[in-house]
């Protein structure tokens, strides 16, 4: 590991490196402290940017940069504005915003960047005791296993969509599935489903696909609702970023607990920053007592420790099925996914082996980004938050721009801004009736490599043989059946309780 | 296929819980989509099963999988899926969550599309299409300053002397970029002037 971690050191700690962190880190805060834009947009418009620099660990970096960068930058504007950029940091305002009413606007700040800081640190050291130690065992696996992996991968992040939407997000994720089938599949150079379309021959972009899916329905809301992102209030004057020693030994078992809960709860697919907050906020207000749980809600700075800390460890989190397996666990890790393979690098638990400095610069990358978001960006804080002023006559033409921008680089084609647009309107009528586009995505992008690996197992056990004959293939397979199963029939018992608790009153 | 759509229209009718009778324009559109989806798959489906094989080279027959093999499978569990969310009720708790939700000023409910700027959102998206049409004859920074400057005209920026400028020099800032450090080629003029 030590030797990893110097060619890491040794990879990451380039003058070029190193500004990708940085940059990577400024455009993320500043964008993710933008209402209405998540990381997956951030990231989806940054991708063309990164896929430019030509080199992988170049491009890892600077998303992943971005993508700690839009977390911060979210909690942010929570603070400050009660209008968080991000889901991941709607529980930060719950207790952020009380805290900049009562003129401690600084604080909450520090007090998110200490824990922001330190989740994202002990993230990155779990990463690098578990992604190892995950990779020497993924090495074993064979393509049936693979393929049953990823079929839990996708059950897994259908079953956390949430009560009564693990059918649609099962929906969804088919739909991504159908449509990686489309252009020229890996079996045969025989193009399938393209109905003719010169265009689709190569299959749909994914930058495309990802910019319809997030980017484009993000700005159409905040056009359509002008309520939606605005800013709810003024969070006053940012002064006194100290924090007192009393305050920094009440936050650190906090921060402790969470940054555990939340790299584990990151590690799970489907399950991400914005879960890992809720539950990390929802489990410190349990464990505090008395008046400290009285004080969660109206500025508590346990209450804003805990969120802060246990989203930025759920990002990291989010690395290991990516960095291991090569099976992506959210619509960010997804999106990272499409760029690496963009880039001809295929993560998996081979990257460690055969591209170590990928693997260990951005391990390393990522204690960097986190100090870099620690003493960059404080201080910068009260300037970068004048941002948030921008009329949105200017915001909204430019995040369409660069959505225009970001998928024409990538295929340098105007048809596929009509694709985009297109898919784009599709996107946003689906989130009017609430079917989550993340599950898209990932099937998306899982598709092909899934295919691979079924076709592989399937002549490798000439037919679907390999289902019955390795045991590992059939548990995974019956635990992605149960992931789905069991969720639904949940629900379905709490209908029916329900229904019987109407008919008696 | 055209009795479908009323067939379901029928059944959401047929709901007997009042929260179900609110929510019904909402379940409505929940439910056209999965009809959408299902008919997808019946495409889909049909174009894997009856269309594909028979293009397979005679080599490539003897091969336990086929590139239509996958598909098969897809559209089978797509088809079952898409009738599951069709005819399975919405959840209490999701139905709770949905009218805590409409307090909210942030989300939107599209059975009062009207009461939003839907007419700016239209007319961006057409802005885009229109964008996507010129970038070529038009030329990137043209274009680029048009579209800038029409979207911000759309949502109601006024003034123009602050507008105008402000599109074109973000425009021929990020084709400098574009061109000369990521080294994509943009052409930034028409044609006919180059």
């Amino acid at each position: 590991m030590l030797e990893g971690l110097l060619l890491g050191l040794a990879a990451a700690i380039t003058p070029f490196h190193l500004a990708m962190v940085v940059f990577g880190c400024v455009i993320g805060t500043i964008i993710g402290m933008l209402p209405g834009l998540g990381p997956m947009s951030i990231i989806a418009i940054m991708i063309p940017v990164a896929i430019g620099l030509g080199d992988p660990t170049g491009a890892l970096i600077l998303l992943s940069g971005v993508y700690y960068g839009a977390i911060f930058g979210g909690s942010t504007s929570s603070i400050l504005l009660n209008a968080p950029g991000v889901a991941g940091t709607v529980a930060t305002a719950f207790d952020g915003y009380p805290m900049a009413q009562k003129g401690q606007a600084g604080k909450a700040l520090t007090i998110a960047a200490i824990a922001s800081f330190a989740g994202g640190t002990i993230g990155a050291i779990l990463l690098m005791i578990f992604a190892p130690a995950l990779s020497s065992v993924a090495l074993l696996f064979h393509s049936a296993e693979y393929f049953a992996l990823m079929v839990v991968g996708l059950s897994a992040i259908a079953a956390f969509a949430g009560t009564g939407q693990v059918a649609k997000a099962l929906m969804m994720t088919i739909l991504g599935l159908i449509m990686g089938t489309v252009g020229e599949g890996a079996l045969s150079n025989m193009p399938r489903f393209t109905f003719g379309i010169m265009e689709l021959q190569s299959g749909f972009s994914f930058i495309t696909l990802a910019m319809a899916m997030f980017a484009l329905p993000e700005a159409l809301f905040l056009v359509l609702n002008p309520a939606r992102g605005a800013q709810s209030g003024s969070g006053g004057e940012i002064k006194d970023l100290r924090i007192t020693k009393d305050e920094a030994r009440k936050i650190a078992p906090v921060i402790g607990r969470q940054s555990v809960q939340g790299f584990f709860i990151g590690v799970l697919p489907g399950a991400g920053a914005t879960i890992a907050s809720f539950l990390g906020y929802a489990v410190e207000r349990n464990i505090a007592k008395g008046e400290e749980q009285a004080e969660f809600g109206k500025g508590s700075i346990k209450g804003l420790a805990a969120p802060e800390t246990a989203n930025n460890a759920a990002c990291t989190g989010s690395f290991v099925p990516l960095l291991t397996l090569g099976i992506p666990g959210s619509g960010t890790t997804a999106i990272l996914l499409g760029a690496l393979i963009a880039l001809n690098v295929t993560p998996g638990p081979r990257l460690m082996t055969d591209e170590p400095d990928v693997f260990w610069a951005v391990i390393i990358s990522m204690y960097i980004g986190n100090l870099v978001l620690l003493v960059l960006n404080l201080p910068l804080i009260p300037y970068i938050a004048k941002l948030l002023t921008i009329p949105r006559a200017y915001l909204i033409p430019f995040i369409l721009f660069f959505t225009l921008m970001g998928s024409y680089i990538g295929q340098n084609n105007a048809t596929e801004l009509l694709i985009l647009v297109g898919f784009g309107v599709v996107a946003t009528i689906l989130r009017f009736a609430d079917y989550p586009l993340a599950p898209l995505l990932i099937g998306f992008i899982l598709g092909t490599m899934m295919e691979d690996n079924f076709a592989r197992a399937m002549q490798l056990y000439r037919g679907f043989g390999f289902i019955l004959e390795r045991p590992m293939t059939l548990g995974l397979l019956i635990l992605a059946v149960g992931l789905v199963f069991v969720p639904a029939y949940r629900a379905r018992r709490a209908r029916l309780r329900q229904a019987g608790v109407a008919d008696g009153d | 296929m055209d009795g479908l759509p009323h067939f379901a229209a029928a059944l959401l009718c047929n709901r007997p819980t009042n929260l179900a009778e609110k929510k019904g324009a909402f379940m409505a559109l929940e439910r056209w989509i999965a009809l959408a989806f299902v008919a997808l798959c019946c495409i889909y489906g049909y174009a894997a099963f009856f269309t594909m094989d028979h293009l397979l080279p005679a080599i490539l027959q003897r091969n336990p999988i086929w590139p239509s093999t996958f598909p098969k499978i897809l559209s089978v569990l797509g088809v079952i899926v898409g009738f599951v969310v069709l005819f399975s009720g919405k959840s209490a708790k999701t139905a709770e969550a949905d009218t805590t939700k409409e307090q909210s000023a942030e989300d939107i409910d599209h059975r009062r599309l009207g009461d939003y700027n839907i007419g700016q959102a239209l007319s961006l998206l057409a802005l885009m299409v229109a964008y996507a049409l010129l970038l070529r004859p038009a030329g990137f920074v043209g274009a680029t300053i048009l579209f800038l400057a029409l979207g911000g005209f759309i949502l109601g920026e006024r003034k123009f002397h602050i507008l105008i400028p402000v599109a074109a020099i973000a425009a021929g800032t990020i084709w400098y970029l574009v061109q000369e450090v990521l080294g994509i080629f943009l052409r930034p003029w028409p044609a006919f002037l180059m």
